[in-house]
């Protein structure tokens, strides 16, 4: 029960987040002066064409663009009726790509759940690799295990994304032969899923997960073996070797469970920052996530569409955040009662 | 030598019983602060070695175009992307000093490449203390002299030229001026905000405390570079390059600060309640005062040492916007500016120096990092 009322009343805060969230994109977007249409407009004017001139006025007049900016708000977010039927994003109609031409919808399309693909992919990356990697680092700390994994960690860290991206894509082509760009080869786009179009994505996935992991992984690493020393130092841990117990179960019985709370709970922090990196890693690659979508809606001002994306992008950051922080509770009882400390 | 009357023998040089306890830890508690912070930090090989290496790259900046043979957007356009060149020191055998061969391009009809070839006929010795184009040293004096250029006649590209012709190391250097500042620039705003911030929602609790730790917790939880993309975005496009490198820098700032805050803000709420701060505000000191003046002090160390460990978040941000075209633009070089050209997987392939700007990245990446680890192990000279 007392589950349940945390994750309601974390589901309940999360709205907020999105709704103060959403307040905020509505704020950046409008930032630069004018928007796509009014620029368009004079553009059209100075060369002469009227034709474009009435539609691009018809636009401007469909989706409200032309009424002051706090109920433009209210009316992208659908809590006030639009002209003409736009009904806003809670009803689903999120509007339209003056850039593309089409519906906002219909742009990203599957392209939303292959962002969601790409993240949950690095998040388990993340997990696979720093788990093991951490507690070797911290059960033979201070030999060349130690020193290998924490040199690897730290080139992880430093490397921006975007160069390990094209590193691995030339070398992991070069001697691998793993594809090159895309989510899928061209041959599957459109198509429904199908097996075949299921290990194209898989081996497509390969080099993104990677990539996009690997410095969310050293950093994790590094925590996971600095909490597994404190642990270590505990004199249970000289209780539990004295009475012989094998050192793979003593280390998985007790020093890794109670190092493993920092571990779950980091999500939440290592979330954000692999969000942005799979948005800079799909530009780079070419996946077919929204990244590519939001750098050219954002270099043409093209609000409705960026404006989602960033939107999408937020809640897809808060709802992993609440799922990894319920997660903890019901792994950590003592959280439960005190509530976690932000 | 005494002999007790019990029969033991006892030395007869004066001793103090407890000289031997003192004696180590005199030096320890007469020293200040910084000298126990120096003397822990020294051990730290690596951190150490990262210090003065960003202390002397830092130092160097303002001479960069100096060092460089080059200046930044000087064109050769008969070398397009030049391979990197060697510097020889003997030739046929015989010691001559630093030279380099001219080359010739030519082109190749097969592959549609330029394909340089050096003359290893005439060797020609590098010039040094030379006059080539002039450029503005600490951006203030215009000189034109340079530590090394090439002769009259050919070239000195040591890592290559790009796709416009320009001396890739000169460049790199160049870009070290704007690349390296940007992180220091950011890191001001984000240490103002979020020792601002930070402070007053610790120190004032209530409302303001609820309404700064909502800010932070929705900052914290919203991913940096598509925001980092949406304001650079916002930067009208007809500003000039020295405006837009500082609104990138602030911009890079503003979404920093929560993190500070939020470590700020746990430390106010614990020292709020100790008694000196009772005692100074008794005798009627302004909450500003007692915040910078009994406060803040307690842990500046700390927050220097976690402001050392989010510059190079910075940098590489900085790269990433420039790389993809929204930070810094053209006629500004920076590190993130020039991997803008490496950007395809041909050019890696087919002119690998042009990503060479990634090294200095990661190097100064690893140094800020290595830099702050030290400092946070160090800080606390007590604390053994």
């Amino acid at each position: 029960m007392e589950i349940l009322r945390y994750t309601i009343y974390r589901f309940g805060t999360m709205l907020l987040t999105l709704l103060v969230v959403s307040v905020l994109i509505f704020i950046i977007i409008n930032l630069p002066p004018g928007d796509y249409l009014s620029n368009q407009i004079a553009e059209l004017k100075a060369s002469g064409q009227s034709a474009g001139v009435a539609k691009a006025e018809f636009l401007r007049r469909e989706y409200a663009l032309d009424r002051p900016l706090w109920e433009q708000y209210m009316i992208w977010m659908g809590f006030m009726p639009g002209p003409n039927g736009f009904s806003g994003l809670i009803q689903g109609d999120y509007g339209w790509s003056f850039e593309f031409d089409r519906p906002v919808a219909e742009i990203v399309g599957d392209s939303l759940w292959l962002t969601v693909l790409v993240n949950f992919a690095a998040v388990m990356f993340v997990y696979a690799a720093a788990l093991p990697l951490g507690v070797l680092a911290a059960a033979k700390s201070r030999t060349w295990i130690d020193y290998i994994t924490a040199l690897i960690g730290y080139l992880g860290l430093a490397t921006p994304n975007f160069l390990l991206a094209l590193i691995m894509f030339y070398y992991g082509h070069k001697y691998f032969d793993l594809p090159i760009g895309g989510l899928m080869d061209p041959v599957y786009e459109g198509q429904p899923m199908s097996w075949d179009k299921l290990q194209s994505i898989l081996l497509h996935l390969i080099v993104p997960t990677f990539v996009i992991g690997t410095s969310g992984a050293s950093a994790m690493q590094q925590r996971l073996r600095a909490n597994m020393l404190d642990e270590l130092g505990k004199p249970y841990v000289e209780t539990a070797i004295a009475k012989g117990l094998s050192p793979a179960r003593m280390l998985t019985k007790y020093p890794l469970r109670v190092a493993f709370n920092p571990f779950v709970a980091d999500i939440g922090n290592l979330l954000p920052s692999m969000v942005s990196g799979s948005v800079l890693v799909s530009v780079v690659l070419g996946l077919q996530t929204i990244g590519p979508t939001l750098l050219t809606a954002l270099k043409t001002q093209d609000q409705f569409l960026s404006a989602f994306v960033l939107m999408f992008v937020a809640l897809l950051t808060l709802v992993g955040t609440m799922i990894s922080d319920i997660l903890l509770v019901m792994l950590d009882p003592r959280i439960r009662y005190e509530g976690r400390e932000a | 030598m005494t002999q007790l009357p019990d029969g033991r023998y006892v030395d007869d040089a004066p001793y103090d019983p407890e000289a031997s306890l003192r004696l180590p830890e005199r030096r320890d508690l007469d020293a200040p602060n910084w000298l126990l912070i120096w003397r822990k930090f020294r051990k730290h090989r690596l951190g150490l070695i990262s210090g003065i290496f960003l202390l002397s790259a830092y130092l160097l900046l303002p001479f960069a175009g100096f060092f460089a043979p080059y200046t930044a957007n000087e064109r050769d356009e008969e070398r397009l992307y030049a391979p990197p060149q060697a510097i020889n020191w003997w030739y046929e055998g015989k010691f001559i000093g630093p030279f380099v061969y001219p080359t010739t391009a030519e082109a190749d009809l097969e592959t549609f490449q330029w394909v340089f070839k050096p003359d290893t006929t005439r060797p020609m010795k590098l010039e040094f203390f030379c006059r080539r184009g002039s450029y503005k040293l600490a951006g203030l004096i215009e000189t034109d002299l340079h530590l090394f250029c090439a002769p009259e006649g050919a070239t000195i590209f040591l890592l290559g030229s790009d796709r416009l012709g320009r001396d890739v190391f000169s460049r790199i250097l160049y870009g070290a001026q704007l690349s390296l500042t940007v992180g220091l620039i950011g890191i001001a705003v984000s240490f103002t905000l979020g020792i601002l911030l930070g402070s007053m929602a610790g120190y004032f609790g209530g409302w303001i405390d609820w309404v700064i730790n909502r800010a932070i917790e929705i900052l914290r939880s919203l991913p940096e570079l598509p925001l980092w993309l949406a304001l650079s975005a916002a930067v009208p496009s007809n500003w000039g390059p020295v405006a837009v490198f500082f609104i990138i820098s602030i911009i890079l700032g503003i979404l920093d600060w929560p993190g500070l805050a939020r470590s700020v803000r746990a430390k106010f709420l614990s020292l709020r309640e100790e008694e000196y701060v009772r005692a100074a505000e008794m005798m009627g000191a302004t909450s500003g005062r007692v915040i910078r003046k009994h406060l803040l002090p307690n842990f500046m160390s700390h927050l220097i040492a976690s402001a050392t460990l989010s510059i190079p978040a910075m940098i590489l941000g900085e790269t990433a916007l420039s790389f993809l075209g929204l930070g810094l633009r053209a006629p500004a070089v920076s590190w993130g500016v020039m991997l803008n050209d490496a950007q395809n997987l041909a050019s890696i392939e087919i002119y690998p120096w042009t990503a060479v700007p990634m090294i200095p990245i990661i190097v100064v990446v690893l140094a800020f990092n290595f830099l702050g680890d030290g400092l946070r192990d160090s800080l606390d000279p007590y604390d053994h």
